[in-house]
């Protein structure tokens, strides 16, 4: 991505409905999104709220669901040629390596695969010495790294994160979040979760979905440290608000 | 080696009918004058082996390259499946035995009318197995394919064709074991070599030994055959599924 590229937001306005012939049976909304660009903003939720099905309306939702309004850049452009999506399954191609893995966009749009830096984006995410392994032999926490490392060397200025640090240990989700925040500074990011203590060190906003529709809630300055007093204050208020929502 | 064990208990089985039942050699000959005859003859076998090959051979490179030809094609244009797949199940509904004396007819007595047969029986086993697994690559990974902005031809090379290699690969298999059935009946019905003539002419000349030592050597043959395309589609598919390591 070029320094001086817009980076649009993001919204979403309507609902989503599952298989019409069985009787269309909605699944999430109506509701309206907007996310900021430049901004990471946090969906936090229960499960099976949509926050997920919300996250795919942005990319094409998959056979069987239908939405009623429309998901697009704030520009009005269509997100799908601007956006990187990395979804809740790594969906790694088992014949590629790891690194091979990186560059799948690359090969799959026609270009030249930018090997130093897909090298280098295996380093930050912990698995430089895995480059030439075959993706399949890798741990579950090491597949979702390499999803990362995939949808970072996209390089694009929306990003769409779908629980991108769900399977991995303490020490490495904290290395891996400043790596993600290091490298999306100054992009539009949507990110689901439903951990109150990656949202309240990472996002510049938060949004509660329940069955009820969004709630945002208000997000403080703060160092984006996991022992900022800040951060665990919002990670408490963040815990609250679920308990009540569920 | 697996298979010694069932051919040990078919000779075996064999040759204890010959015992019990008494039958005259030209009905069935015992397992060791159908040996000795084997090696012989084996000069004899090997020449008319060698024509079935080649058949079988260029019979199954040309209808594997034109099956998945036919698959990808298929698979490329929606509108042209819709077209072309009842076709091909029509053709199928044609016993590939009927044609064989039009083939002959067609392309002579040659090499050429048993390619085809070959050609013919295996095709649509082969286009089948690799069509159904081209428009079957795991929705998610096309969905991402295209989110990250992947061409059409890219994501069929890159994507859906390593991903549909191990149904590629059943196909195969399945040609394998077919394909000499094709050279052969294309032999019965019109040739002046191979091993599906000699066995017609044995046994014309009541040569039964030398008919089941050319059935013999036909079975031998697919088995090899069979074996062959079965350690290669072994690689392939460990390969696809991210069983070996990959090369960089």
């Amino acid at each position: 991505m070029t320094a001086c590229a817009p980076v649009p937001g993001l919204s979403f306005e309507g609902s989503v409905f599952a298989d019409a012939r069985t009787g269309a049976r909605r699944l999430l909304g109506p509701l309206s999104l907007t996310v900021a660009a430049r901004r990471w903003t946090c969906l936090l939720g229960p499960s099976g709220v949509g926050k997920s099905t919300l996250l795919q309306a942005f990319t094409g939702l998959p056979d069987g669901l239908r939405m009623d309004g429309s998901a697009v850049l704030d520009t009005g452009a269509q997100p799908l040629g601007q956006g990187a999506l990395m979804a809740q399954d790594a969906g790694l191609l088992p014949w590629l390596s790891a690194l091979q893995n990186v560059w799948i966009g690359s090969r799959l749009r026609g270009e030249r695969p930018d090997h130093a830096r897909a090298k280098a984006l295996l380093e930050q995410v912990g698995l430089g010495a895995q480059g030439a392994q075959n993706c399949t032999r890798l741990s579950g926490g090491q597949q979702q790294r390499l999803a990362l490392a995939r949808t970072l060397y996209e390089d694009r200025p929306v990003v769409l994160l779908d629980e991108p640090f769900s399977a991995l240990d303490v020490a490495t989700r904290l290395r891996v979040q400043d790596v993600a925040l290091d490298l999306l500074r100054g992009r539009t990011v949507l990110h689901v979760t439903h951990d109150p203590a990656e949202a309240a060190r990472i996002a510049d906003d938060i949004l509660i979905l329940d069955h009820s529709g969004l709630t945002p809630v208000s997000v403080p300055q703060h160092s984006k440290l996991a022992d900022d007093p800040k951060v665990q204050a919002l990670t408490s208020d963040l815990t609250r608000l679920l308990l009540e929502a569920a | 080696m697996k298979y010694l064990l069932p051919a040990a208990l078919i000779l075996c089985l064999w040759q204890s009918v010959v015992w019990v039942s008494d039958v005259p050699a030209f009905i069935l000959p015992p397992p060791a004058k159908v040996a000795v005859t084997l090696w012989g003859n084996r000069a004899l076998l090997a020449e008319h082996a060698i024509v079935t090959l080649s058949e079988v051979m260029i019979g199954l490179l040309l209808g594997a390259i034109l099956g998945m030809v036919t698959a990808l094609g298929l698979a490329m244009a929606p509108r042209l499946d819709r077209w072309l797949k009842p076709v091909l199940v029509l053709s199928q509904s044609i016993p590939v035995f009927a044609l064989a004396p039009i083939l002959t007819l067609w392309f002579g007595y040659g090499l050429w009318s048993k390619i085809m047969m070959a050609l013919l029986i295996i095709y649509f086993p082969v286009t089948s197995a690799f069509h159904d697994a081209l428009v079957a690559t795991p929705p998610a990974w096309l969905r991402q394919a295209e989110v990250m902005g992947g061409t059409r031809w890219r994501v069929l090379w890159f994507l859906r064709v390593p991903a549909a290699l191990p149904g590629l690969m059943s196909g195969l298999r399945l040609a394998a074991v077919y394909a000499p059935i094709g050279a052969i009946i294309g032999e019965w019905v019109g040739a002046s070599r191979g091993l599906g003539y000699l066995m017609l002419l044995s046994n014309g000349r009541a040569k039964t030994d030398l008919m089941f030592a050319a059935v013999l050597v036909v079975a031998v043959m697919t088995i090899l055959l069979h074996a062959a395309v079965n350690r290669l589609a072994c690689k392939i598919e460990n390969k696809s599924r991210g069983q070996a390591e990959p090369s960089l």
